[in-house]
């Protein structure tokens, strides 16, 4: 993917981004299950701004390394640490239920796969979206209404359907809802598992055209579990290949999948059915 | 004169796992400079390893060993061993690509493809636009295309359009793998005018042509790539 540079920085921003501390920090991070290693010794550095994939099939790990960096589920083993918006790095499992349920509602997004798990199903898009605000301490109904109505219009739904509930949406509307709902408070890192799993081809080149330009605009920094290698080659600086629970392979994303090195992550690449 | 490339002993190998774990040597002992202002040309027949030693300059194929020092920012810092952060912003930077075909998004449109470069280095959008329109009208790309995705243009425009992106920066080096491949003669007249500014501009380039009459409009340098294969 060489002539696809995704992100966008004046080189002043260059410069600051090659000196700066990560957002989050992932040091031997360990779960397992009865007998069963989940997820084994991962560490890695996000910066500000960073796109990374976690991609591998069903069963690597790669959805349970990610509910163990949004604090969702207790590590067996390392931790996590996340610079908070003081500047100051706290390791998550010393947050408290509040402080994390803050984090959730402010500086982080979590893109479901299925938008039902994500969205408030029977009530109106505009109260989906208005309602982090709320959590945020907003409370002029006019201005959250605008606010609303400005991020329907920024992921493309027809601000017409505000106050339609998202049962009565199409897959691709619900998907762009929850993505709105998310980015509504501007956070600084955003976890996507699968955001593009359950739709059509075309609705997918979509989601992920919307997804790169608002990644890009927003300087967001995500980490976006796929199984999908196309999705990775998208919207992703970095990839991780996950087997068995363990990262295996890991560099840029053109570098990983153009000149893959490990026998698995070879398999991966020449399992992509040509166009 | 300072080189903007200074590679010294870059090797590359395959390893096929799911062929058995064969070894398929591509390039070794890959030793050569660029200076700014000057374009060198790759020659060698096909299967010689020059696509891929234009990969391993732009930090897309990894080395096995050997140094690519590329001069980025008053530093001189080894891409081989750089760390992803620091490839991307050598990449947004210092060194361009124009790859042999355009991979572009589906959507967006073809004034938008080339403009891109700039406004990720911080241009406002109108003023990308702007410079975007002028290459396209140059490389002959009629304005009534310019809001159409290029996804459906045919090879030679898609390229012409991938050559708009390429060129449209102003980063002090250029790889330029087969740019006048599937051109017409006016067009690849074009492209030579091109190089030639660039080159004025004292940009480094790395160019890989098959036509020997492009190549003799645009070499400052012939550095023959057989003399790199691997044992």
């Amino acid at each position: 993917m060489v002539d696809q540079d995704l992100v966008g920085q004046d080189l002043a921003d260059v410069d600051a981004l090659e000196n700066d501390q990560p957002l989050l920090a992932a040091t031997s991070l360990s779960k397992s299950f009865g007998r069963i290693a989940a997820c084994r010794e991962v560490s890695f550095a996000l910066y500000p701004g960073e796109v990374l994939a976690i991609v591998g099939e069903s069963g690597s790990g790669k959805s349970t390394l990610l509910q163990l960096l949004s604090g969702q589920l207790a590590a067996s083993g390392g931790h996590v640490s996340y610079r908070m918006r003081d500047g100051v790095a706290r390791d998550l499992a010393t947050l408290g239920e509040a402080e994390r349920r803050f984090l959730f509602r402010t500086d982080w997004g979590f893109v479901h796969q299925d938008p039902a798990q994500g969205l408030r199903m029977a009530v109106s898009a505009g109260a989906n979206v208005g309602e982090r605000l709320m959590a945020v301490g907003w409370n002029h109904y006019g201005r959250i209404r605008n606010a609303a109505s400005d991020w329907l219009t920024r992921v493309e739904i027809d601000v017409a359907r505000i106050d339609d509930a998202p049962r009565t949406y199409s897959g691709g509307m619900r998907q762009r809802l929850q993505i709105a709902r998310n980015l509504v408070t501007e956070p600084r890192l955003v976890f996507m598992d699968e955001p593009t799993g359950g739709l059509d081809v075309s609705v997918q080149a979509r989601l992920l055209d919307l997804l790169r330009s608002l990644v890009a605009e927003l300087h967001l920094a995500v980490i976006i579990v796929t199984h999908d290698l196309a999705v990775a080659r998208l919207l992703s600086h970095r990839v991780m290949v996950m087997k068995g629970g363990s990262v295996i392979e890991t560099g840029l994303t053109d570098q990983v999948l153009d000149d893959p090195r490990e026998p698995y992550t070879q398999l991966l690449v020449s399992s992509i059915l040509p166009p | 004169m300072t080189a903007m490339i200074d590679i010294a002993d870059a090797r590359k190998t395959f390893t096929m796992h799911l062929q058995g774990g064969i070894q398929l040597p591509v390039v070794s002992g890959v030793t050569f400079q660029v200076n700014p202002g000057e374009c060198v040309v790759l020659s060698g027949p096909s299967g010689a390893g020059k696509s891929s030693i234009l990969k391993m300059i732009f930090g897309n194929y990894r080395c096995d060993s050997g140094r690519i020092g590329i001069h980025h920012r008053g530093a001189l810092i080894d891409l081989a061993a750089a760390e992803p952060r620091q490839v991307l912003n050598v990449r947004r930077s210092t060194i361009g690509y124009v790859s042999q075909f355009l991979r572009a998004v589906p959507r967006v449109a073809t004034v938008d493809v080339v403009a891109e470069p700039l406004v990720a280095a911080g241009m406002a959008r109108a003023d990308a636009k702007a410079r975007a329109g002028e290459l396209l009208h140059r490389l002959n790309i009629p304005e009534r295309l310019w809001q159409l995705p290029p996804a459906t243009f045919s090879g030679g425009e898609q390229q012409r359009v991938n050559i708009a992106r390429g060129f449209i920066s102003d980063l002090p080096i250029l790889l330029l793998d087969e740019p006048t491949a599937s051109l017409d003669a006016a067009n690849r007249t074009v492209v030579v005018e091109l190089v030639a500014e660039k080159k004025r501009q004292g940009v480094a380039m790395v160019a890989i042509v098959h036509e020997d009459e492009i190549r003799h409009l645009i070499a400052d340098r012939i550095v023959d790539v057989t003399s790199f294969a691997a044992a």
